[in-house]
């Protein structure tokens, strides 16, 4: 099914929106506008002629200087029907694409991953952290503008110096803290 | 009696922890033995292998994208060099083929052999490492035989390979078929019937077919559960179709399901190999006729100016790749590999991403304990085959 058929089918499921076909040299790709993508991952994934059941993997190319400078590249895969499908959302650096995690579980780190070096804000995404740089670390280092070779200056830490008192009232923290739940 | 006071203890395990393979760290909170949460933490191994990628010229990137999945090198490289043709439109003759089909299923035999002894040694069974190992070292002969490189030989190019087999390939590769099949028997005797490694396995990390696919776990893992997805079967790549084989699936899901899918892998690994060997001539072309790509033969560039040329201009330059972007999977030994390239049209990549199978194993590690105990979390990692490189990149 090339990605003509694909829209044919997702057209009554999911009315009124506008999908392009993507050029592509290996399988079908379409551009799904951000505001309708949730709906049309659940039509993807649960309309009997297409069933990708699978979302293999997401990943994000910055066009920088282009606008939208984004590209959020979602690869499907339907095992019953043995297709392949790339998904493409636009995205700029204000703007934000829905979460697909209530579709795909397994979209919860690729889309933290993709934060993470693109900066791309995942909407509704529960756990929107670092995952593979350290937590404080500043800037997406996958984005274009990023520069290669960065001075960083080696990060050390203090050793911690805390009061016996204060060791006290951490651990009584802890512990009420603890019996709360 | 009063209610006895219970607390739940925090537990570190990891980052430099044996059993993690590498520098996973996981955060558990236990309730006595019992596993109430689990946290997994990665990014100890990132290397920005992708970033790194976008600097250099297309070809000079097949050693960076082995060093990902450092167990299953070629299986890296080959997804590679695969999406990369596609870009060009790029078709191998049929000794190339065969011949990566050979080097990728010699591939998953080597990574299979070091997951099997972790993963025996870490239940218990500490001589399956010694066993394990002692034949991983014959396919690390042949990769020396090849290439000159035992871990990483970066013998796939775009294009074909990087030079003609060596003399003496073919009978490398049958002696370790003659003698391997036998070797698999006696793992088998060691383990399948063993009582301990059947306790601590079975019924361990139970994860559903349907669980698996909305996890991603597409591999060894998903077949496990009953799922028969292979790409070598559903997408054939490099000439897969024509090989007769089977693809192992069980269906309780647990980590004895997927100890039994892997060793039965390597049995077909090795009926896939038998095939191979003897379609490959001992000579015959090594490289696709595309002067854009592959490198003039030496003869040509001392005698023929233009040979000189093209020669000089792919050594220094490199070439560029149509437009465009392509992702092609291949069966990697954890599963699913596929590396999605984008090209601007010029002599460098513009996005190179890796899938990294083990990202998504550590991902799903919470379901796949959920409530085990704690000595079942070093079984169900061992069952994954996770590589950290290949999660972390």
């Amino acid at each position: 099914m090339d990605a003509h058929g694909i829209i044919t089918a997702l057209a009554p499921i999911v009315p009124g929106t506008v999908y392009e076909a993507g050029a592509s040299v290996d399988f079908a790709t379409l551009y799904v506008p951000a505001n309708r993508l949730v709906e049309t991952c659940l039509a993807l994934r649960d309309t009997p002629s297409l069933r990708f059941t699978a979302l293999v993997e997401v990943t994000a190319a910055d066009y920088f200087p282009r606008d939208p400078r984004f590209e959020v590249v979602y690869h499907l895969l339907s095992i019953p029907n043995r297709l392949r499908l790339r998904l493409k959302v636009r995205a700029n650096e204000t703007g934000s694409v829905p979460t697909v995690q209530d579709v795909w579980p397994s979209a919860g780190w690729l889309e933290r991953e993709v934060w993470d070096m693109f900066g791309i804000v995942f909407e509704g995404h529960p756990d929107l952290r670092r995952l593979l740089m350290p937590e404080d670390w500043e800037g997406h280092p996958q984005r274009k503008d990023y520069p290669v070779q960065i001075r960083k200056p080696a990060q050390t830490y203090e050793p911690l110096e805390i009061s016996e008192e204060e060791f006290k009232a951490n651990l009584q923290r802890d512990r009420t803290r603890r019996m709360a739940h | 009696m009063a209610e006895l006071r219970t607390e739940t203890m925090t537990v570190n395990m990891g980052p430099q922890h044996p059993s993690t393979h590498g520098v996973l760290r996981l955060v558990l909170e236990l309730d006595g033995e019992v596993i109430r949460s689990l946290r997994p933490t990665i990014g100890y191994l990132h290397t920005g292998i992708e970033k790194t990628a976008e600097q250099k010229k297309w070809q000079q990137v097949v050693p960076l994208v082995e060093r990902m999945d450092y167990l299953g090198a070629q299986s890296n490289s080959l997804a590679y060099a695969l999406s990369v043709e596609k870009l060009l439109g790029l078709e191998m003759p049929q000794r190339v083929r065969d011949i990566r089909v050979l080097i990728a299923e010699l591939q998953r035999i080597a990574s299979h052999l070091i997951w099997l002894g972790t993963h025996a040694l870490e239940i218990g069974a500490v001589s399956m490492l010694f066993y394990a190992i002692r034949e991983r070292e014959l396919i690390m002969n042949i990769n020396e035989l090849v290439a000159g490189f035992r871990f990483f030989p970066s013998y796939f190019r775009i294009g074909g390979l990087r030079e003609d087999l060596p003399r003496g390939f073919h009978e490398a590769v049958n002696a370790f078929l003659d003698r391997f099949p036998a070797k698999i028997d006696e793992f088998e005797g060691l383990l399948s019937k063993n009582d301990i490694f059947m306790r601590r396995t079975q019924g361990v990390g139970v994860v559903s077919a349907d669980a698996a696919l909305a996890w991603g776990l597409v591999g060894p893992i998903a077949r496990a559960s009953g799922v028969d997805y292979d790409v070598r079967k559903y997408f054939p790549y490099s000439g897969y179709e024509t090989y007769d084989f089977e693809v192992p699936t069980e269906r309780e899901g647990d980590v004895y399901a997927r100890y039994r899918v892997r060793m039965r892998e390597l049995r077909e690994s090795v009926t896939i190999c038998r095939q191979a060997i003897t379609r490959i001539p001992s000579t015959g072309a090594w490289a696709c006729d595309d002067p854009r790509v592959v490198p003039p033969p030496k003869d040509k560039v001392y005698t023929e100016m233009e040979a000189l040329i093209q020669h000089f201009l792919i050594y220094s330059q490199g070439f560029t790749v149509p437009a465009g972007d392509a992702y092609v999977p291949v069966e990697g030994p954890r599963g699913e590999h596929g590396v999605y390239v984008v090209s601007d049209g010029t002599n460098r990549p513009w996005r190179i991403k890796m899938r990294a199978p083990s990202l998504l194993a550590i991902q799903a590690l919470p379901t796949l304990v959920d409530a085990g105990l704690i000595a079942d979390v070093v079984a169900v990692i061992g069952s994954t085959d996770v590589v950290m490189g290949d999660c972390d990149r």
